[in-house]
């Protein structure tokens, strides 16, 4: 019978079936940073247990990293207090650590693609929801929390249940100025925040088959954020070009062998899936979200919708949402004022995204009143984007360039939005809170849609400013 | 290693958590997972939603004069409950304010599998059972409401209610395997055995 990736890489990851029914799953890959694992790892000490497999597990620090600086200690003692503590973990158990001094150091969700650590028919674990990034290069990679964390390090294994299946077939061709950020942000503005709960998604179709591996990550990336644990794309071509030559991918023959194993553990024409749904690329214009959770979205060109075109039950969350944002149903979404841009995170922190973001930034000025500030994904996308001067085209349209970390997706570091301020995000999340400040807003759109917004101050259509230039 | 830990039912005074898609920041915003230990969270719960920029109270429920009360709670959620970033800190701070369980319409994945890590039972019911026993809390919650993983049912001021558990993860509590790590290292060798098929494990034959 033909099987699903999901299928495949379950079964040959699968260590027993527990007494209650769920699967011993073996984990091949767990990323660890520094802030879901110090309470993980003083579980291990207090349980006398050594981490299993060191060797397949790799740490770096990206949550609550300043980007403004590299000084050590840190001005905030708690955040320093962390540093310390996966240093020290890393050395006690054994595990690799990507930390400043390496040159490598980044987002976790940003260096295991660019190490070649992230490789197709993996298993991937992390204490981060984002961890689903991953599935782009066809592994199944899900986050995790700080007690499973303990049970990875202790076990290299999970006690979990399989997740049903959904295909998401998105056809078509993307018109210019519409990215990949929108796409998933169509989908889950279609599909709903809760429509993948209990599902994996496999995103598949011409647009997924055109889309770059970067691209694939945005994509896979925001899975968590329609409710979708993990969310993968079957590898082909693409992700074994990608893979290449990176660090810790296989090389020379071993390449050749690994190419013929990834190949396999494809999903196979015919195979079933709980459930199936097929989307229109050609038809998406650019996307920002409009309320307090990132299924809450309409293009760009379109009003913030009335509460009486949502269903009974997401009415309430509508109404929240308008009381929290400030905002009057129906009006547009175009033109609102914004008083930060923020590009960079792990659904966009790439340095495709980076080029798309520059090609905006060319055109014009920041305005005076927008702080905008562009944080690299890894210290090896800041190299390449120094290299290519895409830092001199950010500072001359009055961008700060950063260093690489989480910085304002989630505020636990010094970037914080600052009372009611409105944040054109290329982020994941506009919960409530989300960017430091307990009244802050973030409307979420595409790096080259935020650096719009920063050079006109509002929310703009980056296919407008772009003009001619198109794609 | 720990003693086996047996999750029959959960009981205590009931804690109604209206609204859909209550995710994990608003539970416990980021500013408190500075931390290296869990200590201290149950006061941080849902802090932007009770506390004002001054401190002062907004009069959130877990604050409400109507649902004190001491030892521990059961919560009762609608759809999505705990949704967005993976950290365990919130279910910790739930469990540190006081709640031992929760009833709801659904459950965030990865919450979903958090809570069963810390031996805290997140219970299923319909919209419609969800809904009454919601209003029968609310009209007086000076009641212990009891969540039996056994049985399957929820019962409160005398009547009950259907609930529903994953088969595994219900096995796991009754049994008291739901706490992981010892389970998991039972299969000892098997584990080693699983990596030695896998050709990635083995650099593929390099």
């Amino acid at each position: 019978m033909p099987q699903t990736l999901l299928d495949k890489v379950w079964d040959a990851h699968t260590v027993s079936e527990l007494p209650s029914g769920q699967t011993q799953l073996f984990i091949g890959l767990h990323l660890v940073h520094e802030v879901t694992s110090p309470q993980a790892f003083q579980m291990l000490r207090e349980l006398g247990l050594p981490v299993l497999f060191p060797e397949r597990t790799v740490a770096t620090v990206d949550h609550i990293i300043p980007t403004h600086t590299q000084v050590r200690p840190f001005d905030d003692e708690q955040a320093e207090t962390m540093m310390r503590e996966i240093e020290r973990n890393c050395r006690d158990f054994g595990i690799r650590l990507f930390d400043r001094s390496t040159g490598h150091q980044g987002i976790v969700h940003v260096i295991g693609p660019e190490m070649g650590l992230t490789q197709p028919g993996l298993t991937i674990a992390c204490g981060d929801s984002h961890t689903s990034t991953h599935g782009a290069f066809g592994s199944v990679a899900f986050g995790i929390g700080t007690s499973q964390v303990r049970d990875v390090l202790a076990a290299q294994c999970l006690a979990i249940d399989k997740p049903k299946l959904r295909r998401i077939e998105v056809d078509g061709t993307l018109p210019a100025g519409v990215y990949a950020k929108d796409v998933i942000l169509h989908i889950i503005r279609t599909l709903g925040v809760k429509g993948g709960v209990g599902y994996a998604y496999e995103y598949a179709g011409a647009v997924l088959d055109r889309m770059s591996m970067e691209e694939r990550m945005t994509v896979c990336n925001m899975s968590i954020e329609a409710g979708a644990r993990c969310g993968y794309v079957n590898p082909d071509g693409t992700t074994f070009d990608y893979l290449r030559g990176r660090p810790m991918a296989p090389q020379g023959t071993a390449f050749d062998r690994a190419v013929t194993w990834w190949k396999s553990m494809a999903s196979e024409v015919g195979a079933t899936y709980d459930d199936a749904t097929r989307l229109d690329g050609s038809t998406l214009a650019p996307v920002v979200t409009w309320g307090i959770n990132p299924g809450q979205a309409i293009a760009v060109d379109e009003r913030i919708p009335t509460a009486d075109t949502f269903p009974g039950d997401d009415r309430a969350v509508a109404e929240d949402a308008y009381q929290y944002m400030d905002w009057k149903p129906g009006a547009p979404i175009a033109g609102t004022k914004i008083d930060v841009a923020f590009i960079g995170s792990c659904t966009n922190g790439r340095i495709s995204d980076l080029r798309e973001a520059a090609r905006v930034a060319k055109l014009g000025k920041v305005r005076p009143h927008v702080k905008a500030i562009v944080v690299p994904g890894s210290q090896d996308v800041a190299r390449q984007a120094e290299s290519e001067g895409l830092d001199e085209v950010f500072r001359a349209a009055g961008f700060e360039w950063r260093l690489p970390g989480c910085s304002m997706c989630l505020a636990m570091n010094p970037d914080k939005l600052v009372g009611r301020q409105i944040c054109a995000s290329s982020s994941n999340r506009n919960f409530k809170g989300r960017q430091g400040s307990p009244s802050g807003r973030t409307l979420l759109m595409s790096p080259a849609m935020v650096a719009a917004a920063a050079l006109e101050g509002a929310v703009s259509d980056v296919r407008q400013v772009l003009g001619g230039e198109g794609r | 290693m720990s003693v086996l830990v047996y999750i029959r039912q959960v009981s205590g005074r009931p804690i109604p958590l209206r609204g859909n898609d209550i995710d994990t920041d608003r539970i416990i915003p980021a500013r408190y997972l500075k931390a290296v230990t869990f200590d201290g969270l149950g006061q941080a719960a849902f802090y932007d939603e009770r506390f004002d920029a001054q401190g002062h109270s907004k009069g959130h429920i877990l604050d409400d004069p109507r649902f004190q009360a001491k030892g521990s709670r059961v919560a009762v959620v609608n759809k999505n409950f705990g949704c967005g970033s993976s950290r365990e800190h919130a279910p910790q701070a739930l469990l540190r304010w006081g709640i031992k369980g929760l009833i709801g319409e659904s459950f965030a994945d990865i919450f979903f599998g958090n809570c069963v890590a810390l031996g805290m039972p997140c219970a299923t019911a319909g919209a419609d059972v969800v809904a009454a026993l919601m209003q029968a809390i609310e009209e007086d919650p000076a009641h212990d409401l009891t969540l039996d993983v056994d049985a399957l049912r929820a019962s409160y001021r005398g009547a009950t209610y259907a609930i529903d558990l994953p088969a595994g993860v219900r096995k796991q509590f009754l049994e008291g395997t739901w706490d992981g790590t010892r389970v998991l290292l039972d299969a000892g060798d098997r584990i080693r055995q699983t990596a030695a098929r896998l050709p990635y494990v083995q650099g593929f034959g390099k």
